[in-house]
């Protein structure tokens, strides 16, 4: 293939391969397979493999191919099966023991294994299977709407020829026909906030860049997404790795900017590669490089790995780690748009923002804005996580509820638990209760509410989960990241994170509580970055709608949610207990005792706490009791068993 | 245990690889890592000297990302993901069966270094967990016991 010289030559050559992409869906069976990170852990290769062995003993014709995710992570590995004539279907939870049926009944006889399949797809001009759901029919993908994601699971990222022939870098094409100025406006007038989590204006941001002075000018992609919980942006820049390229490349233009970097976590290998992958493929036809598409436009894009740091998601800190230093922020003013990469102005967004990007300008600012609320307009993309029944990733529009995304897109709790909380925002985030369950998934309703929109970790945790713990663990680990390099968050954190220590342990104080709140003040306001601003935003959004728990931890050394080691026992409901047997088995101790069809009984001098018994009971009979030994006389926690 | 020299050649190509890129000391360190297991002291200061840049600012970027090792590693590297969505589904039990099977304690090594154990945050793959990733193979919905199987079996 040559290089494209014009836009022409792009509009021509994505009118032959789409010719090409039908011709082959219409003569040709394919198998596709869900080949992200998600799937390949839970066993796509080995499906895939499986696969192409039995089509080669068979003597079937078919091609194997690996797509991105589409995001149903809890049904993975996925496969779907293409006959010419007929709609895609896909088969969730596939077995390398699978492929044999598959082959032998669907792509050889014609019969779709109508129990083993997710859903299908709906295509022009193709009759529906029956007996499948269609995806629009799923309650998970029913409330969805894909910008970000519109290509992941959908066309082979390794393939730049099937991002083409899905209007890919025809929203570039157009941004080169406009002026800069235009691309800043038309952004500008489509209200994209930064999907990073913080929800600036991106064309504003676009424009502060273009009119700082200096020279040359960067653009950079933050793809250092760090948040436990997270993996929105592995998902697109494993499955569509080429809008990223493409909405840096409008930015870039936009700006006036020559080169870019994305800087990726060293943890995504998989979506390195496909970058690379992609980035070369770009610069065979013309789409990087100089003089794209004969604009006179010239774009060079590079890959910087990261090393493991959190803190490097901050755009200072990015910065430093790219120039090869220590990745720790320094203040702002000055920002990265007047002083960023080697004090030059630097352009930084999200994934996520650089790959909603090219849609905006094909399609209009009109468009987008037509999409989610007045003031968060478009899509969000959530990893949806924890106890959930559908865990997997989501695009949804903004102004959804909570509720909506738990109960309708997520499924609701499994095994019959109670909702608890939803963890926004990551460990920089913060939780919200059930009260709160009606709040709009928009930039300001969140905040408003007590959490964070964040750059999309939605955690939910059901009636198991103790809240105290929970915000331990999210201290520990944002503790743990602090870089060092200013007060506030370098010992503030480990103060807070010892007074959750002694409170998840028994050993809390009331005044604890009040010292949380001053220390958390002081590092909301002091810090230098991000990182130390919000590391207490866990742990005050729990305090805040949770403070019974704190308290329980505290006056009652007990653990609510039969957690926090020590701060209970279990114990089981004789009226509940139909005397299953499943705990007695379940126990490593042989603390469980009783009669067949009779109430069991815990033995609680055997009993270590362990939770086995808890995990097995699917009727919910055994429950954490404050602890029922006696405790030394005197102390309020013997009051509180004496009361009892 | 006589210490052998060490074998700094695979510094010579990956020092020339690197020649005129700006800012290049993280690239440097992950590759120069690759080649030895770990970033032993003789190569962080045959890298000052091949680039100029002063030792103790490649300590200090050495120390201060999570990737980078200034010990000696085992030959099996055992990743458990303690990010949120493993942590709720149990992650510690898996650190805990492997910290007493095969004798090795989370950042170290067991005595033989076969194995080596590290606690890691999230590895994007949620839906999944718990995760646990041994050398390049991402393990899904982990069990300790079929783990430690599976770690067992390797040379």
């Amino acid at each position: 293939m040559s290089i494209f010289r014009n836009p022409v030559d792009l509009q021509q050559f994505r009118s032959r391969v789409q010719a090409e992409l039908a011709g082959r869906r219409s003569r040709e069976a394919r198998i596709l397979v869900g080949m992200g990170t998600c799937g390949i852990a839970a066993g796509a290769s080995e499906v895939a493999d499986a696969l192409r062995a039995e089509l080669s003993a068979r003597q079937v014709q078919a091609t194997v191919a690996g797509v991105g995710c589409i995001g149903m992570c809890v049904r993975e590995p996925l496969v779907d099966i293409l006959l010419p004539g007929r709609p895609r279907v896909t088969y969730a939870n596939v077995k390398p023991g699978m492929a044999g049926q598959i082959v032998a009944e669907h792509l050889v006889n014609g019969q779709v294994i109508a129990k083993s399949t997710l859903a299908q797809m709906s295509e022009d001009g193709l009759p529906p299977e029956s007996g499948i759901p269609t995806y629009q029919q799923l309650p998970f993908y029913e409330k969805q709407v894909r910008i970000a994601m519109r290509n992941c699971g959908m066309i082979d990222p390794e393939a730049i020829e099937e991002y083409i022939a899905a209007d890919g870098y025809l929203g570039l094409a157009k941004a080169l026909s406009m002026q800069p100025d235009e691309v800043i406006e038309e952004m500008k007038d489509s209200g994209l906030r930064g999907r990073g989590g913080a929800g600036f204006l991106t064309g504003v941001k676009w424009e502060f860049c273009r009119r700082a002075r200096g020279n040359p000018k960067y653009v950079i992609c933050n793809a250092d997404e760090g948040d436990p919980g997270a993996f929105m942006d592995r998902s697109v820049l494993e499955g569509d790795p080429h809008c990223l390229l493409e909405g840096m490349a409008i930015a870039a233009y936009a700006i006036g900017a020559q080169e870019g970097y994305i800087y990726c976590r060293a943890e995504y290998p998989l979506a390195i590669t496909r970058l690379e992958k992609a980035i070369a493929q770009a610069h065979g036809l013309g789409l990087l490089g100089a003089d794209i598409l004969g604009s006179g436009f010239s774009f060079e894009l590079h890959v910087k790995e990261g090393a493991g740091a959190f803190v490097c998601g901050e755009e200072t800190a990015l910065i430093a780690s790219i120039e090869g230093r220590r990745g720790e922020p320094r203040p702002r003013p000055p920002f990265p748009a007047v002083s960023g990469l080697w004090n030059c102005p630097s352009n930084v967004n999200n994934v996520k923002s650089y790959g909603m990007t090219p849609q905006i300008v094909l399609h209009g600012a009109d468009w987008f804005s037509g999409i989610g609320t007045e003031k968060s307009t478009g899509t969000a993309v959530f990893a949806l996580t924890g106890n959930i029944k559908n865990t997997g990733l989501i695009e949804v529009p903004m102004g959804i509820t909570l509720r909506e995304i738990i109960y309708d897109v997520g499924g609701g709790i499994p095994k019959k638990k109670q909702f608890k909380a939803v963890q926004t925002g990551g460990p920089l985030g913060g939780c919200l209760p059930e009260s709160a369950l009606d709040t709009p998934v928009d930039f300001d309703s969140l905040t408003e509410a007590g959490a964070t929109m964040g750059s999309g970790g939605m955690i939910v945790v059901d009636q198991d989960t103790c809240m105290v713990e929970f915000a331990r663990y999210f201290l520990t680990f944002a503790s743990a990241e602090s870089c060092g390099k200013c007060v506030p968050c370098r010992i503030g954190g480990q103060r807070l994170l010892e007074a959750l220590t002694r409170i998840a342990a028994g050993q809390g104080r009331m005044e604890d509580l009040a010292e949380i709140e001053y220390i958390s003040q002081n590092m909301k306001e002091a810090s230098i970055c991000a990182l130390g601003q919000l590391t207490p935003g866990p742990v005050m959004a729990s305090l805040r709608f949770f403070r019974q728990e704190y308290e329980a931890h505290i006056r009652e050394q007990f653990c609510p949610s039969g957690v926090c080691q020590g701060l209970f026992s279990l114990e089981i409901n004789a009226v509940e207990c139909p005397g299953c047997g499943l705990c007695l088995k379940a126990c490593p101790e042989d603390a469980i005792h009783g009669e067949k069809k009779q109430p069991h009984i815990i033995d609680q001098l055997k009993c270590i706490q362990c939770g086995a018994c808890y995990d097995v009971c699917n009727l919910g009979a055994i429950h954490p009791v404050h602890k029922t030994e006696t405790h030394p006389a005197g102390t309020e926690a013997a009051v509180v068993s004496e009361r009892e | 245990m006589a210490v052998p020299a060490m074998d700094l050649a695979p510094l010579d190509r990956i020092l020339e690889d690197f020649k005129d890129q700006k800012g290049a000391v993280i690239p440097i360190l992950q590759r120069a890592q690759e080649a030895f297991g770990y970033l032993p002291r003789e190569a962080l200061l045959a890298i000052s000297k091949g680039t100029g840049i002063s030792a103790s600012r490649l300590y200090g970027v050495a120390t201060f990302y999570a990737q980078f090792r200034l010990t000696r590693r085992g030959r099996h590297l055992v990743k458990v993901c303690d990010g949120t969505a493993c942590h709720v589904r149990g992650a510690a039990k898996i650190v805990e069966g492997i910290e007493e099977a095969l004798n090795v304690k989370p950042g170290g090594s067991d005595p033989d270094f076969k194995y080596s154990m590290e606690i890691v945050y999230c590895l994007g793959s949620c839906g999944l967990a718990p995760i646990a990733v041994v050398d390049d193979k991402v393990y899904g919905q982990t069990e300790s016991a079929a783990l430690i199987e599976q770690l067992q079996k390797l040379e």
